[in-house]
């Protein structure tokens, strides 16, 4: 177990290190440097020189990566030129409202799920199995960004009864949680689906039902139960597709999070914020991945297993 | 179905007997249908419709679907500077067909390649190619397309770019463990006694074998690349503006949403029904080409 944990960690670092690396050498492709764009258009070429040597710019480029690693290892990502301000204060600030989205999103991908997976997998190849299978794929097709256009226009626009935009109160969480949840709703739909249809196959739902129990019963204390665990831990470790989700989702509705903070950054080219907040997401991704894994792993010897060959 | 169901099925093997066919639905042929129906209009429609991105028609502006307009009947009606919202629509499926298809090819490629490296030769390339896997399975693909797609030079190759650089990842999943199982065939004892060369054995006696699992797989990263790339230009970020795409036109429709909902509304049913057909596709041919059904 030991070894087990100790082997994620090290692919959590180097999938850090990975992110920071990549960002770098992004960073230092696109047109227009950090001097350059935080003077803006009507610099002098002297007031960008002078620029660029204080932020070390003028350096070579092996020296500028070693250093620009000292200061990840630091989480110092510099000051943001639009906020005036440390980067990674900006993006902390903004981390909460992203939890909360996602957070919300999860409960309701988790309930919704569960709910059309049970109704599809209690009877393989019925009617309402094959509808609730059609539903779940299409549901992963929606473009979400789309769907929460959508949604503005139906619920914001037409019946006027959810806000469009903005976060902080209840009724402005509903509308991105719920379109950010449609695809998670989806995949938990697949996944408690086969769960149910392959544990409503082993004896002890056999016992449970010659011991008399309704179907209700059987399905609910037994067959749930015992498909929730991998239903749990798979959303564990989708973490890292629903926070990309979340930028585009927060973007359509202006929710005040990680996600609109990084797609405003990028567009323009907030270099210090873009690489403050794509380290702290890969930081979450890792950490709850990890988590994940090691819950997995504890309630299944199979997978502790597989990571020793 | 995901990647990861394909991930978690036995190598194919020789081809197998044709199993006794089930009754033919008709109703199976719709999605080919419509996706021929989409291919054929973004080949040809450019060809029929005239349609000029920069052009400024303000006598034209937020009209409702079905409106006569100089050059015609603007079907969906036109946008906010007066252009055909159905133009745009024709357009835009080749934009997503260009940029998916090309996306799809480069992943597939480098996917295969080093998946099947990995798989065969195991050891130090391997370890490399797997390590560079299991870093990008952990970091959201959409994000990195995000920030290379936003801090480059604006254009298509870009975008393909962009969208690659995380895409491969699932080919080179399927292909090195389909490799790894492959590797210990007789066939492939067999090729290596005869004194077959390391990228003969690959080529010729390995690859034959990933080909349906790859195809399946293809078509579901199809459908992931046309959703990323409307992603990617819905957030203006990536495409030139003088490209057309399904994303870039939704996006401009939102301040219009509450006057004029139909160009907002046209290109998202365009991409919406494009993405499930592929997805049905998809999904088909995964459950023929893995052996597991459920």
């Amino acid at each position: 177990m030991t070894y087990f944990i100790a082997r994620r960690l090290a692919i959590g670092l180097l999938t850090i290190w990975g992110v920071v690396t990549a960002v770098f050498i992004v960073v230092r492709l696109a047109p227009g440097d950090q001097a350059t764009v935080a003077l803006g258009p009507d610099a002098s070429a002297e007031e960008i020189e002078t620029l660029r040597a204080a932020l070390g710019l003028d350096r070579p480029l092996v020296l500028q990566y070693l250093s620009y690693l000292g200061d990840v290892v630091r989480f110092d990502f510099g000051e943001s030129y639009r906020f005036g301000r440390p980067a990674m204060d900006q993006v902390l600030e903004r981390f909460p409202a992203t939890v909360e989205l996602t957070l919300a999103a999860t409960v309701i991908a988790i309930i919704a799920g569960l709910i059309l997976g049970v109704l599809a997998g209690k009877k393989p190849g019925s009617v309402l199995d094959r509808a609730v299978s059609t539903f779940t794929l299409g549901l992963q097709a929606l473009p979400p960004f789309w769907v929460g256009i959508m949604f503005i226009l139906i619920f914001a626009l037409q019946l006027q009864v959810l806000p469009s935009a903005g976060g902080g109160s209840l009724s402005n969480l509903v509308l991105p949680a719920v379109t950010l949840s449609i695809p998670f709703t989806a995949l938990v739909a697949r996944m408690t689906r086969s769960g149910v249809v392959e544990t409503m196959s082993e004896a002890f739902v056999q016992t449970a039902r010659s011991k008399g129990l309704t179907e209700t019963q059987v399905l609910t204390g037994h067959v749930v139960k015992n498909s929730l665990i991998p239903v749990v831990t798979v959303v564990g470790l989708q973490v890292g597709t629903l926070l990309g989700g979340a930028v585009i989702i927060e973007t359509v509705f202006a929710w005040p999070g990680l996600g609109s903070l990084l797609v405003s950054a990028v567009g323009n080219r907030d270099y210090a914020v873009v690489q403050a907040a794509t380290v702290l997401i890969a930081l979450c991704v890792i950490v709850l991945n990890l988590a994940a894994d090691i819950v997995n792993a504890k309630l299944d010897p199979r997978i502790r297993l597989e990571a020793r060959r | 179905m995901t990647q990861s169901d394909i991930l978690l099925t036995e190598a194919p093997g020789p081809v197998a007997p044709p199993v006794r066919r089930r009754r033919r639905r008709p109703l199976a042929a719709i999605p080919y249908v419509i996706i021929g129906i989409y291919l054929l209009a973004a080949a040809i429609g450019p060809f029929l419709i005239d349609y000029d991105p920069v052009a400024t028609e303000v006598t034209e502006r937020l009209l409702p679907p079905g409106s006569a307009t100089e050059s015609g009947t603007a079907w969906l009606g036109t946008d906010a500077v007066g252009r055909d919202v159905l133009a745009q629509v024709v357009y835009g499926a080749r934009t997503s067909f260009i940029i998916g298809i090309a996306v799809v090819t480069v992943c597939c490629l480098i996917g295969v390649a080093l998946g099947a490296i990995a798989g065969y030769s195991g050891g130090l390339p391997d370890a490399a190619i797997s390590r560079t896997i299991d870093i990008l399975m952990a970091f959201p693909g959409i994000l990195l397309a995000i920030v290379i797609a936003g801090l480059l030079e604006r254009g298509m190759h870009v975008v393909i770019i962009a969208l690659s650089v995380g895409g491969w990842v699932g080919f080179a999943r399927l292909s090195r463990s389909i490799t790894m199982s492959t590797r210990e065939r007789d066939w492939v004892d067999a090729a290596r006694i005869m004194g077959v060369s390391r990228s003969g054995t690959l080529t010729r006696h390995i690859v034959p074998f990933l080909a349906g699992s790859v195809v399946a797989l293809a078509t579901i990263e199809l459908a992931s690349a046309v959703l990323s790339e409307a992603a990617l230009s819905f957030l203006g970020l990536g495409l030139p503006p003088h490209i057309v795409s399904w994303g870039q036109a939704i996006a401009g429709g939102r301040e219009h949403l509450g006057t004029a909902w139909w160009i907002t509304v046209f290109p998202g049913i365009a991409l919406t029904i494009l993405v499930i057909c592929i997805g049905l596709v998809g999904d088909r041919l995964t459950r023929r080409f893995t052996r597991k059904r459920d």
